[in-house]
């Protein structure tokens, strides 16, 4: 019956973007802008002695220079954590340095001038004196006794113990299983990397005492409280955060940056509008990282293949400064995650957060859910492996049933709906892969280096119940609004809190209202992304927006169709309940007899006029704030094969399959865009991608000639197929899309590396599969076979 | 980012040029391709550029007489799409960069840059080039062996440019290929060989094979080339002259960074000149 | 110094510090903003652009290098309809966050003129130099494909 709903409605943000008028922030211009550049540190831990910007505030065209003294001396409020769990540890996080940097990038000071050019000439004339001190980089070793302290306030760089479970009661019955999985490894530090760098204009008017913020975020919202109640003390209802099109976040534009305390504070300082714009070389350093785990974890398993325990330790690398949400992302989102589809009656997890002279990792695509996954996935292939079962059979046997739903796991979580054996069948049609298990056989034969990883994973998205996120350590509830408004034509705009950064909200959520109202989609408008014209919201993170934004405008047009029905009744004198709502073309008429109607422009009309029952408010407005009763938990079955070329350790992405449980889909089209994207980001984890520090603290992958970033021609076309099993977490059906294809991705090409190595006796290597690592553990197989 | 402040000279001719840089001791500006990005990151502040690409006459390959000209303004994509060049040129051309990069990089720019992990120069080294190099004093030929002298080193002076390049012309008898392990991140090479082998039958008559990447600048490989000489090739003795690679290597001088350990590379080397060998053997 | 460049068909004179990159030279002097930035190091080509029918990278070109020149932005690929390859990013959903999709388009149109059959691995080969984060490359690739056979030889 739906009109749009489940189609592959192509998206109406596009021609603005093919045509080149992308409403990104680097593109705005106003009148009388300074132009902003930031002195970074290029030490990673270092005390500031003193600052001295006298000649590069002589020179012309500079307008002025700031320190982090100048900032703190009038107030500047430090950027704050906004998780925090029981027990954690902070210290202050100014925008911009004042005693010491910790860690290469940390702003030291800023440049205003009329064009950046001369702006970057004046940083080369900063002379900053640096009393260089010793650096610590690795979240493990930041906690010995002798390590550098990166902060005074937090002992032993620890900010944060988290367990979750026994560990007692997990290692008794780990140590009654046939078989313990024993694995030392790091999930490696990812630079996120959105092709729009980071950017910043603020505008002070002082006529109105107004502040105006354009900032390239994620959730705008946030930032605006952040800004208001902690860095710069503006009040919310004389601040405006304003997120126009932002070009890609994948979590790295959740976070509130120093950058948007500093450009405001100019602006105000000055008078005039500051625009700030990120260079990559910037965005290396100063973009929030992802990942950058050292784990040590244990799985027991029975011969018969059944999981018995698991037993999971973590350092999480924070970096320097504890981000935005950083302290949730390696507990909450994490070890809540460990039993993934399986039935594994006992579950210990722990994670430490320690802080390094490294920049602050936070929310990456997936956020803590591709650890859990890589860690769990990885084991279980080295599990079968061990007990020579076939690597699918092994996760059949102990996937959670269908009639098990809700399910409970040992690790907070409860399952909402799956059906894991379905999911698999389904990929193993779509991949081929008992075709695939021959190719790969016969290629053996003939000396190739050929394998085949499958993966099954489960995300928890839609983020979230607010009682449950707040509980945890969340500052904020995770609920969403939205909010639609008939206009008296008819036109429609919808007003909602999430953001979209090429995710095709004004798509979907223009499909989803036109059902729900029966309207074209031409007439809908949705407005997001401005907090002067959306109430408050949460913003786009953690797959939540159709499940949890999309409520809320779902439920929102419930209630203009039950107000536009009692109009009608009125009109046509007839019984409320009598009235029936046409979703097809949106009329409404008396039931049994269609010519009694009206149409949905005569309502919306009649609204303005006030032509409606006398208890009733005119207008045609309403509002819904949804707070889901529970999390939706998508699921994944994905299969790769890739070949090995023996002598130089290269690795070739032969076929990528995948097979995903999103619930419901609003437009098949964009979902099967997300996986795509989300699944090469996790073949860019897997085989390219590592932010890699050296000892001292210097990143040595500080630009895309050394970080490796997925090209058109790393990857081949992925084979994507879909099993719909509702969500009942919201009346939608629907579970997260946008982050499954990073969490599957990387241990599926890793398994299917570590297959293609198998015959050599290779058990694990580290990621990224880099060409120089393969072969590095074929030359040591090679040795220890001789 | 942003480059600093420079003088911008415009050189209408090779005299005009060298002169221009002389009297303001400039750096000579090609397709900017190297230069450009370097000056961008603030690591090279070089006060003046004489812009050298409107030079007309430097841009363009003729051949005649046994051997192509390349100008020194040719484009990397216009060597890509010759067609009287031999193999290892348009093949090697194809993987510098992408087509963007293709359409502006140029042959001279490129070699006097003198990057270790650019394809060119052990092309050149391979294909036994000859570079023309102009100065004050009028022009000089150097051979590819001995123009690339170490990183970022060549046998120019300041004061000198390079007007072209001269191989040998695609021959029926003469196999040549270029056999390169890409940075996955950058897609220079970490390793790259050539190979020039002029065959009877299967036995080869001449040969001349380089490699560049792993060591400061790109290298020939006599050791290599002498256990091809007159040897009938197959799979077996391919490789075995591949091997001989090790004896032309200074082992303290390979290279490594965080995508190759100089351990590796080392290895990687016989592997890539068997490539490379093997492919030009076939196209012999 | 003075230079005169033709962009979308209109001639421009003006003044520009040497050291001006022409991609500031559009974005900053002319306002066309539809040129992005997303590298330093000539690497994610959204900066590209056909300067003389020739896709080039233009933050790595000085503006005064283009003097003379004539060249096309991604204002100037159609005058008002859809060039046949921005119509395939939209058909085939080539686009997300929209931020290389400048850059692709340019590089994409140069790369299929001519080849209307090019194959896959020669489009992912041709587009090596255009870094997209959010599609995965699949959906370009399609688009490619359809554009490469509406464009026929041209």
């Amino acid at each position: 019956m739906s009109k749009y709903m489940g189609k592959a409605v192509k998206r109406v943000e596009d021609p603005r973007f093919i045509q080149g008028r992308g409403k990104y922030v680097a593109n705005l211009k106003l009148a009388n802008m300074g132009h902003a550049a930031i002195k970074r540190s290029p030490f990673a831990h270092a005390k500031i002695n003193g600052v001295d910007a006298s000649a590069a505030k002589a020179l012309d065209g500079v307008i002025a220079v700031y320190t982090g003294q100048d900032l703190q001396a009038a107030g500047v409020g430090s950027l704050p954590c906004g998780f925090n769990p029981p027990g954690i540890v902070t210290a202050p996080h100014m925008p911009l340095a004042v005693d010491k940097v910790r860690h290469v990038g940390d702003g030291v000071a800023v440049v205003i001038a009329n064009d950046i050019y001369t702006a970057y000439d004046a940083l080369d004339l900063i002379e900053v004196d640096y009393e260089p001190l010793p650096a610590v980089v690795d979240a493990k070793k930041a906690t010995a006794a002798d390590a550098p302290q990166v902060h005074d306030e937090i002992p032993n760089n620890t900010s944060f113990h988290w367990p979750l479970g026994e560990s007692d009661t997990v290692m008794g019955a780990m140590n009654e299983s046939d078989h313990v999985v024993e694995l030392d490894f790091i999930n490696q530090r990812l630079i996120p990397n959105a092709m729009e760098p980071r950017a910043c204009v603020a505008e002070w008017n002082a006529f109105t005492e107004e502040m105006t913020v354009w900032t390239s975020s994620q959730n705008p919202h946030l930032i605006r409280l952040l800004m208001s109640m902690a860095t710069l003390g503006i009040p919310e209802n004389r601040l405006r955060v304003i997120s126009p099109d932002v070009g890609g976040g994948f979590g790295s534009k959740i976070f509130h940056y120093p950058e948007e305390v500093i450009v405001p504070w100019c602006s105000k300082q000055l008078g005039q509008p500051v625009k700030w714009v990120s260079t990559r070389s910037e965005a290396f350093v100063t973009d929030a990282h992802g990942r950058d785990h050292v784990t040590t974890a244990k799985l027991g398993v029975n011969n018969d293949g059944t999981f018995t325990a698991l037993h999971v330790q973590t350092w999480a690398n924070m970096g320097a400064y504890l981000s935005t949400f950083a302290p949730m992302i390696p507990t909450a989102l994490y070890i809540t995650l460990f039993s993934g589809l399986y039935k594994i009656p006992h579950i210990f997890g722990e994670s430490w957060g320690t802080m390094t002279n490294t920049v602050p990792v936070d929310a990456y695509r997936g956020a803590g859910r591709p650890e859990a996954s890589y860690l769990l996935e990885r084991l279980i292939d080295i599990a079968a492996r061990d007990l020579n079962m076939d690597p699918i059979e092994l996760r059949r046997k102990n996937f959670i049933q269908p009639d098990e739903f809700p399910y409970q796991t040992p690790v907070a979580m409860v399952y909402d709906s799956g059906d894991y054996d379905q999911l698999f069948d389904k990929a193993m049609e779509v991949s081929g892969y008992n075709e695939m298990i021959e190719e790969r056989d016969r290629a053996r034969q003939e000396g190739r280096l050929v394998g085949i990883g499958v993966s099954g994973c489960i995300e928890a998205s839609g983020a979230g119940p607010s009682k449950v996120v707040t509980s945890l350590g969340a500052g904020v509830g995770l609920w969403e609004h939205g909010l639609v408004r008939v206009h008296p034509t008819g036109k429609i705009s919808v007003l909602t809190g999430t953001h979209a950064h090429g995710q095709g909200h004004e798509t979907t959520f223009a499909q989803l209202v036109a059902d729900e109202l029966g309207v074209p989609m031409d007439d809908i408008e949705i407005v997001h992304g401005d907090t002067s014209k959306t109430p408050f919201g949460l913003g786009t993170y953690a797959s939540r927006s159709a499940a949890v934004g999309g409520t809320a405008i779902m439920k929102s047009c419930e209630k203009i169709r039950e107000k536009m029905k009692a109009i009608a009744a009125y009109q046509l004198e007839a019984a409320v309940e009598d009235m029936v709502y046409d979703q097809e073309n949106g009329t409404i008429h008396v039931q049994g007899s269609p010519d009694r109607s009206k149409t949905f422009v005569d309502i919306s009309v009649a609204a303005l006029m006030g032509h409606i029952p006398d208890d009733m408010e005119p207008s045609l407005e309403e509002a819904t704030f949804f707070d889901p009763p529970n999390f939706t938990f998508p699921n994944s079955a994905h299969i790769a094969m890739v070949e090995v070329d023996k002598e130089s350790g290269e690795i070739s992405l032969l076929k990528y399959a995948a097979v995903d449980d999103v619930g419901n889909v609003i437009n098949p089209m964009i979902v099967e865009g997300q996986l795509q994207g989300g699944i090469v980001q996790g073949v860019g984890q897997a085989l390219l991608e590592h932010g890699i520090y050296d000892e001292d603290g210097q990143l040595l992958t500080g630009t895309f000639l050394d970080y490796a970033m997925p090209r058109a021609d790393d990857v081949p076309m992925s084979a994507l197929g879909r099993i719909e099993i509702p969500s009942p977490s919201n009346p939608l059906g629907v579970k997260g899309a946008g982050e499954m294809g990073t969490i599957a991705g990387t241990p599926t090409v890793a398994n299917a590396v570590m297959d293609a190595l198998h015959p050599l006796g290779v058990r694990h290597v580290d990621i990224p599969h880099t060409a120089a690592a393969i072969h590095g553990a074929i030359q040591s197989a090679s040795v220890s076979a001789d | 980012m942003y480059p600093p402040k420079f003088d911008y000279y415009r050189a209408g001719s090779v005299e005009e040029a060298l002169a221009l840089r002389k009297q303001h001791d400039g750096k000579f500006l090609a397709g900017g391709h190297s230069l450009i990005p370097v000056m961008k990151l603030r690591l090279s502040d070089p006060g003046v550029l004489v812009d050298i690409g409107r030079i007309d006459g430097l841009k363009g390959i003729s051949a005649a007489n046994g051997s192509a000209k390349i100008g020194a303004l040719t484009t990397h994509a216009m060597v890509e799409a010759a067609d009287n060049l031999p193999d290892i040129l348009p093949e090697a051309a194809g993987w510098i960069g992408d087509p963007m990069v293709r359409n502006r990089g140029t042959v001279g720019g490129n070699i006097a840059h003198a990057d270790p992990a650019s394809d060119l120069p052990t092309v050149f080294t391979a294909l036994q080039a000859k570079i023309h190099v102009a100065g004050e004093g009028g022009s000089r030929v150097v051979e590819a062996s001995n123009f690339f002298t170490g990183l970022f080193e060549t046998a120019m002076s300041d004061d000198e440019m390079v007007t072209a390049v001269e191989v040998p012309s695609k021959d029926n008898h003469t196999g040549t290929a270029y056999a390169k392990l890409f940075n996955p991140a950058s897609r220079y090479a970490i390793v790259g060989a050539g190979a020039m082998l002029t065959m009877q039958g299967n036995q080869c008559t001449a040969a001349s094979v380089s490699i560049g990447g792993l060591l400061p600048n790109a290298i020939r490989c006599p050791s290599v080339e002498a256990a091809l000489f007159g040897q009938t090739l197959n799979e077996e003795t391919i490789a075995a002259a591949a091997a001989a690679v090790a004896n032309d290597i200074v082992a303290d001088d390979v290279m490594g960074d965080i995508h190759a350990s100089a351990e590796y590379r080392q290895r990687m080397a016989p592997v890539f000149v068997k490539r490379a060998i093997a492919a030009a053997a076939a196209r012999a | 110094m003075q230079i005169t460049i033709t962009v979308n068909g209109t001639t421009h004179t003006r003044d520009v510090e040497p050291r001006t990159l022409l991609v500031d030279f559009l974005r900053d002097h002319l306002g066309l903003t539809g040129t992005n930035i997303g590298c330093d190091t000539s690497q994610c080509g959204a900066c590209t652009i056909h300067m003389d029918s020739q896709s080039v990278k233009s933050c790595t070109v000085l503006a005064v290098q283009a003097d003379g020149a004539d060249l096309t932005t991604i204002e100037g690929l159609a005058n008002g309809s859809l060039h046949p390859m921005q119509q395939a990013f939209w058909d085939n959903h080539g686009l997300q966050c929209g931020y290389c999709t400048p850059g692709m388009i340019m590089s994409a149109t140069k790369l299929v003129e001519g080849n209307p059959g090019i194959s896959e691995a020669e489009i992912r080969h041709g587009l090596e130099g255009n870094i997209c984060r959010c599609t995965g490359y699949q959906n370009i690739v399609k688009a490619v494909q359809q554009a490469a056979g509406e464009m026929g030889g041209d």
